[in-house]
């Protein structure tokens, strides 16, 4: 057994226990730990934004005098700060509508480009398909599997009758690859624990 | 040195085994881009062909530059951070093992540019075109009085009694919105289902948590909390500090909302939105308090863990659909009527592919696979 002699070992390693601790209940070792990584992730996110957004993409123009460049974020920042003057606190809804508004029209062409078409294209498959068993049962589980889970979220008809029988097949389907999901997402979690206890044991307690 | 070049040049004179050299401006992008395309002579030997050597020619009169050196495999090369609007000219030099070489032809003047259409993706401006135009059939409907009904969600039906639980308990309501932005299409849902939880608040006279992640989602919180609060007819009872900002750190929010969890003991927790890794620490936290939990988000990989550890969850579509069933909004009934009929048309249009492709992989008659060409889409 050797013991880390680094200091910063040592704190990751009290903030570590003090993390896991919770297992056991809410205490003062959590609460410590909790406020100590909540208040310096909020100070390294403002730090972060200072220094990747807000310096290089509007402070820095506008040093360089080129402020129309900017106008319009300036603006809209502007609006957002806002906010910390009662009277005219409505002015920020124009910024945040601004933002919302882009985000979903710019999400509605992602999701027809990177999601829906690729996964339509991915359903077009022959039911049968000669010399190959294999690849056939593949091809009816993919497309039976993707018309009953479309039914599954057609919300203008109760999940009743033959309609009901083709949902409920669906959310079997979608039951079945949650569960895939699941299993290989525990397995991720896993190998994180397995960091972390390696840590203790090894680069700090030098036991293994 | 260069009479040797010239004289191994004339000794192994040879016929190119490039054919087919062409340049193009290089179609469906913002330009700057050319593309340059050839082929091998079926009896040529590329055994005997060291390398490839693509050179370009700026301007008229100069030098030729080489641009890349390629091997016998390559069919194509695209030559990019070229300036729009300027002429280029390419063409291949073919080096063989014995230090001799052959160029071919050049190519004429080629001029990038960019386009205003990739027609690639023209299928995708159709699905848009046609959501567009039943939403406008629906929206008409909905004006005229005409009613739309949607089903049921399971998971939305128990938030009326999960606020009146939390309140007979004397708790708090906790509503958690994840990690996205404002730009999140689950946040904006997020926020129609916070509203609804809001009004109930307000007329339960119950308190409402929701500590953010993002400042700008906080500021869009305050706000739908208020309206929530005005619409329920208790304005006075609204208090901006309990939606507050907490770090914009995934593992340092998960251990903010599990403390706030563990001290105040929310009767009812609401997960609303994208959550990544952190949504099992939060859910399990939330369990072990014995909170009702109703969870709804379109993260397909923290979708199981949900499941399994609340009470509700609102599996994608269904979160989207939720803010249309709780307001019976007329608009927001006609976007989801006008999705549902998309999903029709979706499944006929898959039904027709898979029968083409079948009637292919049978009869072996590639001209059928029409559909998957069509849906080609880079």
């Amino acid at each position: 057994m050797h013991l880390s002699t680094s200091i910063w070992v040592w704190i990751a390693a009290f903030f570590t226990l003090a993390i896991f601790s919770f297992l056991y209940k809410d205490n003062p070792f959590y609460r410590f730990a909790e406020s100590v990584f909540v208040g310096s992730s909020a100070a390294f996110a403002f730090l972060n934004l200072w220094f990747f957004d807000v310096k290089p993409k509007l402070w820095d123009p506008i040093a360089k005098g080129n402020i129309l460049y900017v106008i319009i974020p300036l603006i809209l920042s502007i609006l957002m700060l806002t906010r910390f003057i009662p009277k005219i606190k409505w002015l920020s809804r124009w910024a945040i509508a601004f933002t919302v508004g882009m985000g979903a029209g710019l999400g509605i062409t992602g999701m027809i480009q990177g999601y829906l078409v690729p996964q339509l294209k991915g359903t077009f498959l022959p039911l049968w398909v000669p010399g190959n068993l294999a690849t056939t049962v593949n091809n009816w589980l993919l497309v039976f599997g993707t018309i009953f889970t479309i039914t599954y979220f057609y919300f203008s008809k109760p999940i009743k009758g033959k309609f009901g029988v083709a949902a409920k097949i669906g959310i079997i389907f979608i039951m079945v690859a949650f569960g895939a999901s699941f299993g290989y997402t525990i397995m991720a979690r896993v190998s994180l624990l397995i960091g972390r206890v390696y840590f203790l044991l090894h680069t700090w307690l030098g036991m293994v | 040195m260069y009479g040797l070049t010239i004289f191994m040049t004339l000794l192994a004179f040879r016929p190119s085994p490039v054919v087919n050299f062409k340049v193009v401006d290089n179609p469906n992008d913002g330009g700057g881009r050319i593309l340059i395309t050839w082929d091998y002579a079926p009896d040529a030997d590329l055994s005997e062909v060291d390398h490839l050597e693509l050179l370009r020619i700026d301007k008229p009169g100069e030098g030729a530059i080489v641009v890349t050196r390629l091997s016998t495999v390559a069919r194509q090369f695209t030559d990019s951070g070229l300036k729009n609007g300027k002429p280029y000219r390419y063409f291949l030099r073919v080096w063989f093992k014995d230090g001799s070489y052959i160029d071919t032809p050049i190519s004429p003047p080629v001029v990038p540019k960019a386009q205003w259409f990739h027609t690639k993706r023209i299928v995708g401006l159709v699905i848009l075109v046609l959501y567009g135009t039943l939403l406008m059939i629906f929206l008409k409907k909905a004006k005229r009085g005409e009613e739309l009904t949607i089903r049921p969600i399971a998971g939305l039906q128990a938030v009326d009694d999960a606020v009146g639980r939390s309140t007979e308990m004397g708790r708090p309501l906790l509503f958690v919105l994840g990690l996205g932005t404002i730009s999140d299409l689950a946040t904006l849902a997020g926020l129609a289902i916070l509203k609804r939880v809001a009004m109930k608040a307000a007329e339960y006279e119950t308190d409402i948590i929701v500590p953010c992640f993002d400042p700008v989602v906080m500021a869009a919180a305050q706000e739908t909390v208020k309206q929530g609060y005005l619409e329920a007819g208790r304005p006075d009872l609204f208090n901006e500090k309990s939606v507050y900002f907490l770090t914009q750190d995934q593992f340092g929010y998960a251990a903010g909302v599990d403390g706030i969890i563990m001290r105040q003991k929310p009767g009812a927790i609401f997960l609303q939105g994208a959550f990544f890794a952190e949504s099992l620490i939060i859910a399990e936290t939330g369990h072990s308090v014995g909170a009702i939990q109703i969870a709804g988000t379109s993260s397909v990989t923290q979708l199981p863990f949900l499941i399994a550890a609340t009470d509700y969850t609102l599996i994608g579509e269904e979160m989207y659909a939720a803010s249309a069933y709780l307001s019976r909004d007329p608009n927001s009934l006609a976007t989801i009527k006008a999705e549902d009929w998309m999903k029709v048309i979706f499944i006929v249009l898959i039904l027709i592919a898979v029968a083409f492709e079948t009637a292919s992989a049978i009869t072996g008659n590639k001209s059928l696979s029409i559909f998957p060409k069509l849906f080609e889409f880079n």
